[in-house]
Formats: structure tokens, C-alpha cells, sequence
């Protein structure tokens, strides 16, 4: 599913919406959720997930063409976490047994 | 403080002129359509923020970590998410105080 696959889909089901509405919805979600986490903040949706920051420590490196060694300096990389109620539906339809499994 | 799902629906209220009904409905719609797709086997990819996507994962041996006790890890399947160029970029900019986590 696409962004714009997404954006028919609440198109159709939230009708009583202009779909320009729906449109510039799902990009003003987006768009602030990038925010958030250009920010430092972190994202919670319960049932969804979160999403945070990992910090990746600054490292040497080595450019593949000349060999030279470069210092990389610390960065900051996007992190999601499912939630509980997404870990359980994605993994349901996969397994047959239903039981319930060590973490 | 963390963005939520009352964050995201004010925000719909104010800028695209939904109202708090409307607005609430449509963020709670966004998160569903997206779990729905997820939990149907379909990668759901969103351009400019990231591609969400699927994995099936092996039984492995695991551990009890409180008792030691060796308990297989069952086979299953887990949501991944992989961030985007651009919001790659973005976050990568964020000069933090240090760690966060």
C-alpha cells in the first residue's frame, strides 16, 4: 500500500470528507510526525507503535574508492517499535498454532 | 513530550479545518488502514517518512531470563520499519544533547 493507495482508501470510507481534505490530512499527519522526530520528540500511538531516536555513536570510516580514512561524527537514526495490538495481528495470520511464545 | 494521537487530530482541527469529530476519526482511520494492510501480508510504503514492512522470523533458541530455562522463540512474523531519505535526513540534523535513550 502507497501513500496515495492510503489516501483513496480514507477517501472512500470517510465520504461525508472532501477527498482534497483527506489529501492534505494524511500529508499534514505525516509531515508533523517528521517534525516530531527532526525535533528529538517521540511518537506514541498505542496499539501502533512508537517511534524514537537511536544515537549511533561517531565511528571512522573509510571512503571505498580512495581508502582514505574518514571520522564520522554521532548521528541520530529513526526508530519504530511495534505495539502489542500490531505485534499480535501482523503475527496471527503466520502462525497456525495460536500459541502464545516466549519474548 | 511525546506526539499523540490528540496531538495529530488538533493539528487536522486547526490546519485543514476538520472538525475535532472528523479530525479525531481520521487519525484513529490513518493507524487502522495501515495496520490493516500490514496484517493482510502488504508492506505499506509512505513516501518522504518510510516504508513499513514485513518479516518472518525462524524458531530460535531462547532463554528464560529469569529462570534460565531454554524455551524456543516460535516462528513469527514482525513489522519493520525503514525510514525514508528524507526523514533520514532530517532526523540525522537533529543535534541533540547527547543520547536519548
Amino acid at each position: 500500500m502507497t501513500k496515495s493507495e492510503l489516501i483513496d482508501i480514507l477517501a472512500r470510507k470517510q465520504n461525508h470528507l472532501a477527498y482534497k481534505d483527506v489529501e492534505l490530512s494524511v500529508k499534514t499527519l505525516l509531515e508533523q510526525m517528521s517534525q516530531a522526530l527532526a525535533t528529538g520528540d517521540r511518537i506514541e500511538i498505542r496499539g501502533f507503535g512508537s517511534f524514537s531516536l537511536h544515537f549511533r555513536p561517531p565511528r571512522v570510516g573509510r571512503n571505498p574508492k580512495t581508502g582514505e580514512t574518514v571520522s564520522l561524527p554521532g548521528k541520530y537514526v529513526p526508530h519504530f517499535k511495534p505495539g502489542k495490538e500490531l505485534r499480535e495481528r501482523v503475527n496471527e495470520p503466520a502462525t497456525t498454532t495460536g500459541k502464545v511464545a516466549a519474548r | 513530550m511525546a506526539l499523540t494521537k490528540a496531538d495529530m487530530a488538533e493539528r487536522l482541527f486547526e490546519e485543514v479545518g476538520l472538525n475535532k469529530r472528523e479530525a479525531k476519526e481520521l487519525v484513529e482511520l490513518f493507524f487502522e488502514e495501515v495496520r490493516s494492510a500490514l496484517e493482510a501480508g502488504e508492506q505499506v510504503k509512505l513516501s518522504g517518512f518510510g516504508n513499513f514492512t514485513l518479516r518472518d522470523k525462524n524458531q530460535r533458541p531462547g532463554r528464560n531470563p529469569k529462570t534460565g530455562e531454554e524455551i524456543p522463540i516460535s516462528a513469527r512474523r514482525v513489522v519493520t520499519f525503514r525510514p525514508g531519505q528524507k526523514l533520514k535526513a532530517r532526523v540525522e540534523a537533529y543535534a541533540g544533547s547527547g543520547p536519548q535513550q
